[in-house]
């Protein structure tokens, strides 16, 4: 990658709009290029300086009253004064309802986005020859490597017994923040479990989604957020999902 | 350069079916009302974006108002989904058709990003200053005042990106522009603010 390139793309950065692999390079031409790190830094504190609730106008309240003014008005009848409570009386109401709403949109967009990329994420580590950087059946070994590399500890369990072996770790990118995966094998299938830290998020409980013939099992324990990603049928993923849970327990 | 998933991916709709459902066969009254509860949420945001864009506080009233108008008029047309970049694509045509002839408002060919950075007035050459300067901070009066100097295309994408929060994609869908187009165009935009930025702080005399 070079400056010109990383000019523009730590703009996507900043914004969250960068898929793994190119945050991964970015993060490296960072690494050794001074002055494209500097300039991150600047537009980080730019964006800083920019408080968005201070930049926002307020519309004149004339002109709300205007645009619906200019609407068909409600229907005359029984529901008349349920419209009127909910669009007069209830201005500021329907607007807190409604931007509720939205902020639940957002978070399933962003559900969604995130699932896509740990899905990316999980197709680049079997395409790049970049599977596993600590190699070992040992859960001793693989859980302290992500010490110093991550500011949390991500689980490890030994599933041997239970037909599922342990690979290794690695250190991969998920919605451009460093997550752990834990690489599992059954049979002939791969199974990428990432881990990012969900700071005093509430638990979830488990759920199976499918995304481009992969399927995720997604939970969140422990101020964890998991995902499991593997093409194995959701069965068997579920299970490997249910014995891991179990593992840490014991 | 994006990650494909983001972009492919459809919007999770649920929470504006909830809000839309139970209305598919109301007259002209059901029809406001549901518009109302979509549109009217982001009257300010929409405003925003006027005044910006439009940099008169009368012409965004305005132009606000022929936006909201036009867009119920076309409200069948609304595929669902987030409503917000829909209102903005219609408010920005308002102030392109209403406003363009006034030079307030200037959108050029699409060479634009080619052709910009010559056009574009340099508030200051030296960029390399230490990034300590950001750290003092201008009242949001400045700040405004900043993002309103800067050329229309590129004011559009910060005023979009920073205040409004638009994703890429969105950005992409109310400018009419590819996506690869408004990550270059927010690179220049953020690097023209920073500039002026810098060159306020020197002016400011602290």
């Amino acid at each position: 990658m070079n400056c010109d390139e990383a000019g523009i793309l730590l703009h996507a950065l900043i914004d969250g709009e960068l898929d793994a692999g190119h945050a991964r390079e970015l993060e490296a031409h960072f690494a050794g290029c001074v002055g494209c790190a500097a300039q991150l830094r600047e537009f980080q504190e730019l964006r800083k300086s920019m408080k968005p609730e201070s930049l926002r106008y307020t519309a004149p309240a004339g002109l709300r009253a205007r645009i619906e003014g200019k609407l068909p008005a409600p229907r005359a009848g029984a529901s008349r004064r349920s419209v009127i409570k909910g669009f007069v009386g209830g201005a500021a109401l329907s607007a807190i309802a409604a931007s509720g709403v939205l902020v639940v949109v957002m978070r399933k967009d962003d559900d969604r986005r995130v699932l896509g990329e740990v899905v990316s994420a999980h197709l680049r580590s079997l395409q790049a020859q970049h599977l596993i950087d600590v190699e070992s059946t040992d859960q001793h070994t693989v859980k302290p490597w992500f010490n110093g590399r991550l500011d949390v500890a991500p689980p490890v369990a030994d599933l041997t017994a239970q037909g599922f072996t342990l690979l290794g770790g690695r250190l991969d990118y998920v919605d451009a923040k460093p997550v752990a995966a834990i690489v599992y094998r059954r049979r002939v299938h791969i199974i990428n479990l990432f881990c990012a830290p969900a700071p005093g998020a509430a638990n979830r409980a488990a759920a199976m989604e499918s995304l481009q013939g992969f399927n995720v099992r997604r939970w969140r324990d422990n101020g964890l957020n998991l995902w499991a990603v593997s093409d194995i049928n959701p069965d068997e993923l579920m299970e490997f999902g249910d014995k891991f849970e179990a593992a840490l327990k014991q | 350069m994006i990650a494909a998933g983001h972009i492919a991916l459809p919007v999770c709709e649920a929470g504006t079916v909830m809000i839309a459902g139970g209305a598919a066969d109301v007259g002209d009254s059901g029809k406001a009302e549901r518009f109302k509860t979509l549109a009217l949420p982001h009257l300010d945001d929409t405003y925003t974006l006027a005044r910006y864009l439009l940099r008169s506080a009368s012409d965004a009233d305005d132009a606000v108002q022929e936006c909201y108008l036009r867009a119920f008029r076309h409200f069948n047309t609304f595929r669902g989904g987030p409503i917000k970049p829909w209102l903005f694509a219609i408010l920005r045509n308002v102030c392109h058709a209403s406003y363009a002839g006034g030079a307030r408002l200037v959108f050029t060919a699409d060479d634009i990003d080619a052709g910009a950075a010559q056009a574009i007035p340099i508030w200051r050459e030296d960029v390399d200053t230490p990034e300590q300067t950001m750290l003092r901070r201008h009242d949001s009066d400045t700040m405004r005042r900043l993002i309103g100097e800067l050329p229309a295309e590129f004011r559009e994408v910060i005023v979009l990106r920073e205040i409004n929060d638009l994703s890429y994609r969105d950005i992409a869908i109310v400018i009419e522009v590819p996506i690869g187009t408004v990550m270059s165009r927010l690179a220049r935009a953020r690097g023209m603010l920073r500039d002026a930025w810098i060159a306020a702080e020197g002016g400011s005399g602290s």
